[in-house]
């Protein structure tokens, strides 16, 4: 019944997105004002696709197993958390969740800028319906989540375990808002590139977007990455997954375009460059969703492995890549003729050197990521591309990249100067001094790590000073960056610091190394609601001879059958204490992995203040007026 | 009408892209196991089929000789679909066959090649199948073709019409 329910509602959302595109054409020509009538039709289309959803939300929570997407993804015995979430934890669904934010931010675009041209809003109205309309089509026709089953099972396949986690299952809906909000900013750009209506006043009005995209995009990722620390069981945070590289991808992007925003909202400048980023941006989006959903990439993450819904991303992207080339090229007159001068010293080529940076780091995610599909077309020759080429290639361009960071928020818009600068080379030698003094200690003398250490504290140090100095007129981003130099100090340290004891421990027996003593106590057996749980018992005696217990899971899931491992970690505000344990076939021992790893948290928490830095310029009137 | 280079170049390039995409969805995304060819045959004792006299791989594989190195057991029903393959061979003088009997007791095996005539010239016993593992194959039937002690061609499973043909032409 709910699946009948939803299945019609998604249709008559997909005929309400047509009467919108009919009564904006008519609009567009005609009238001074906004129809009503498209208003209306706009919020029945996001009405509908969450009407939809919701049904397909109730049909996971009374397991009705005659719906397609239930049954291939669903449980009985599943906790009630895991069966909502599990609605957007499968192709279709997620599809569906995609639909929803889609139809959503365009309603609230056009409810929240009454004060902007008719036109431009008609316009920027058609150019999400060819989306919106795509994905109806393409929900519809090759993914559809209510698809009917007969005879009806009495048991569904259940979700994947390693899905049933509280940061994954708030990570789609979270990720989809940033990932798919930037659409708005794609129709928007696209919008005002037609109309030649790229200038101050669209920057300062489509900033609050661009920021609220970003937050949720980095909020999303953050997520994600929570949850592969706490659940894949490596005790990592970051792989350069390809699936993680598609997030990365709109995000560096996103970043760079709100910073030519406030360029653009400041000097009007940039505009050609910021329309560039603005549709950059949602086409990596579209692409990352290509990769992903298609099965063309190999990776820990394994969706939907089906040709036909890759072709039509492939096809409906590319569609999109020459539309924009077009409005670009042949439409888009950059009718700014303020020259571009300007000033070495200043703000703003501070923030234009930087965002060569980011175009770099943009593109060796790029490369890294898709290089692996053109080769096997190529030459088909298989390979991966792993975190050293990552690494290589992104790590010594960050050490300028910090400097600049840094030196950039001390100067003045247009023409700064070099006068009461004195400290910037005061804080530089304190860094260095500080820096030379940990890597001493430490025995590793690696020059980028040395100069890298002395970049990122060098970042940390401004902005603390700003914290103290300033009259808080640029809060938001003082918060933002001196979040940012956290999260790189977080990282260093994190690396340099690490370590890890690997070993195969039967129960009772000990390991001694580098002065911590494990001790694998027992184990106990636990039945939950959908799986049996193998607790174990480790005593762990740490350097300074404090004692901790700590007791990482199997947990053997009943449907599917799977066996997953639990971490247990024990944080603390220097160290997480992280240890895992598996099972080894038909032996009697298992394998134990505990690592140490300073300021975890800190990296968790230097994004949320990241996130928080741009919330607050979000509550902002004007920016450093 | 000038043509203005900058859309045309991005175009063309997004256009690339998009072939390489579409090739790139047609191909298979599941790992094979990658198939080690152009790598020198495993060298190995065996014990002769039916005899107890132990061959070393040196003095079965020659130099400039091509051999068909295929892993077979009774009980195996696939290595039925694969014989009259195999049979084929048999008549091409240029092509040795050597069988490598896997986990099979001699018995079933004789009455094996007794039903169905031998198609080898030389058979050897792997009774514990470590052999096989040696030669990395994966299960029963597997077929090595061998030139100059080197792996030229592997084939997982029997020995199709697809393959039969592609080796005669190798070995013309």
């Amino acid at each position: 019944m709910a699946s009948l329910i939803g299945f019609y509602s998604l249709f008559s959302g997909l005929l309400c997105s047509i009467f919108v595109i009919y009564f904006s054409i008519i609009n567009f020509r005609n009238s001074k004002i906004l129809d009503k009538k498209i208003l209306i039709f706009t919020f029945f289309q996001f009405f509908f696709v969450i009407i939809s959803f919701f049904a397909l939300i109730i049909s996971f929570v009374i397991s009705d197993f005659s719906n397609e997407t239930v049954f291939n993804h669903s449980h009985t015995t599943k906790p009630l958390f895991y069966k909502i979430s599990g609605v957007w934890g499968n192709h279709e669904g997620s599809l569906l969740l995609w639909l929803v934010v889609l139809t959503l931010f365009i309603y609230l675009f056009l409810i929240k800028s009454k004060e902007q041209k008719k036109n431009y809003k008609i316009l920027t109205l058609l150019f999400q319906e060819i989306i919106i309309i795509g994905f109806f089509i393409f929900l519809i026709k090759t993914s559809n989540p209510f698809n009917y089953i007969f005879p009806i099972p009495t048991e569904g396949l259940g979700l994947n375990p390693i899905l049933q986690d509280p940061a994954l299952a708030i990570h789609p809906p979270v990720l989809y808002l940033g990932y798919v909000g930037s659409s708005i900013i794609f129709s928007s750009a696209l919008a005002g590139a037609t109309l030649n209506y790229i200038s101050k006043d669209w920057a300062r009005h489509i900033k609050k977007w661009v920021i609220i995209s970003w937050i949720f995009l980095t909020l999303g990722i953050l997520l994600g990455s929570i949850w592969a620390y706490y659940e894949l069981g490596w005790g990592g945070f970051w792989f350069w997954d390809p699936v993680e590289n598609v997030s990365l991808m709109p995000w560096l992007c996103l970043t760079t375009l709100l910073h030519c925003i406030l360029v653009l909202e400041k000097k009007n400048i940039l505009t050609s460059w910021v329309v560039v980023l603005s549709i950059t941006t949602f086409m990596l989006s579209m692409c990352g969703t290509f990769l992903v959903r298609s099965g063309i990439l190999n990776s820990v993450h394994t969706f939907a492995n089906d040709p036909e819904r890759g072709l039509f991303i492939l096809i409906f992207l590319f569609i999109l890549i020459f539309l924009s080339l077009f409005i670009f090229f042949f439409i888009f007159k950059n009718s700014n003729k303020n020259p571009t001068n300007l000033f070495w010293l200043s703000k703003e080529t501070s923030i234009l050197i930087n965002n060569w940076f980011m175009m770099y780091f943009l593109a060796v995610v790029l490369i890294g990521t898709i290089y692996p599909i053109f080769l096997e077309v190529i030459t088909s020759e298989k390979i991966s591309v792993g975190p050293p080429f990552f690494q290589k290639l992104i790590i010594p361009f960050l050490i300028p990249f910090l400097i600049f960071m840094a030196i950039g928020s001390q100067l003045k818009w247009v023409k700064s100067d070099l006068k009461n600068k004195l400290y910037l080379v005061l804080f530089f030698i304190i860094s260095l001094i500080l820096t030379l003094l940990i890597i001493k200690n430490l025995k590793i003398n690696f020059l980028t790590n040395t100069v890298l250490l002395t970049a990122a504290f060098f970042l940390f140090f401004i902005t603390v000073r700003d914290f103290f100095k300033k009259e808080f007129k640029n809060l938001s981003q003082n918060i933002a960056h001196f979040g940012f130099s956290l999260l790189i100090l977080s990282i260093l340290f994190n690396n340099i610091f690490s370590t890890e004891i690997i070993s195969n421990l039967k129960i009772g027996e000990t390991i001694n190394s580098n002065k911590i003593q494990i001790n694998f106590e027992s184990i106990n057996q636990k039945e939950k609601q959908n799986y049996k749980a193998i607790i174990g018992k480790f005593n762990i005696k740490d350097q300074y001879g404090k004692n901790q217990i700590l007791n990482p899971e199997l947990r053997i899931y009943n449907q599917p059958n799977i066996v997953t491992s639990e971490a247990d970690i024990k944080t603390n505000l220097f160290t997480d204490k992280f240890i895992t344990m598996n099972l080894v076939q038909n032996q009697d021992y298992f394998n134990i992995r505990y690592q140490i790893k300073p300021f975890m948290i800190w990296i968790w928490v230097s994004v949320i203040i990241i996130c928080f830095g741009g919330t607050l310029s979000l509550f902002k009137r004007n920016y450093e007026n | 009408m000038k043509i203005k280079f900058y859309p045309a170049f991005l175009i063309l390039i997004f256009f690339i892209i998009f072939l390489i995409f579409y090739k790139g969805l047609q191909n298979p995304n599941t790992y094979t196991p990658s198939v080690e060819i152009k790598k020198n045959i495993p060298e190995f004792k065996v014990k002769k089929f039916k005899n107890e006299k132990i061959l070393n791989s040196k003095d079965i594989f020659l130099d400039n000789k091509f051999y068909l190195f295929n892993i077979w057991a009774s009980w195996c029903v696939p290595c039925r679909e694969e014989h009259k393959y195999l049979m084929k061979f048999k008549k091409d003088k240029n092509i040795e066959i050597i069988g490598l009997n896997y986990k099979d007791s001699d018995e079933n095996a004789n009455e094996f090649l007794n039903e169905l005539k031998n198609p080898y010239d030389i058979i050897l016993s792997d009774l514990d199948g470590t052999i096989a593992i040696e030669w990395g194959a994966y299960g029963v039937p597997e077929t090595f073709l061998i030139h100059d002690k080197k792996i030229i061609k592997k084939i997982i499973g029997p020995i199709n019409e697809y393959s039969f043909i592609e080796i005669e032409e190798i070995i013309k």
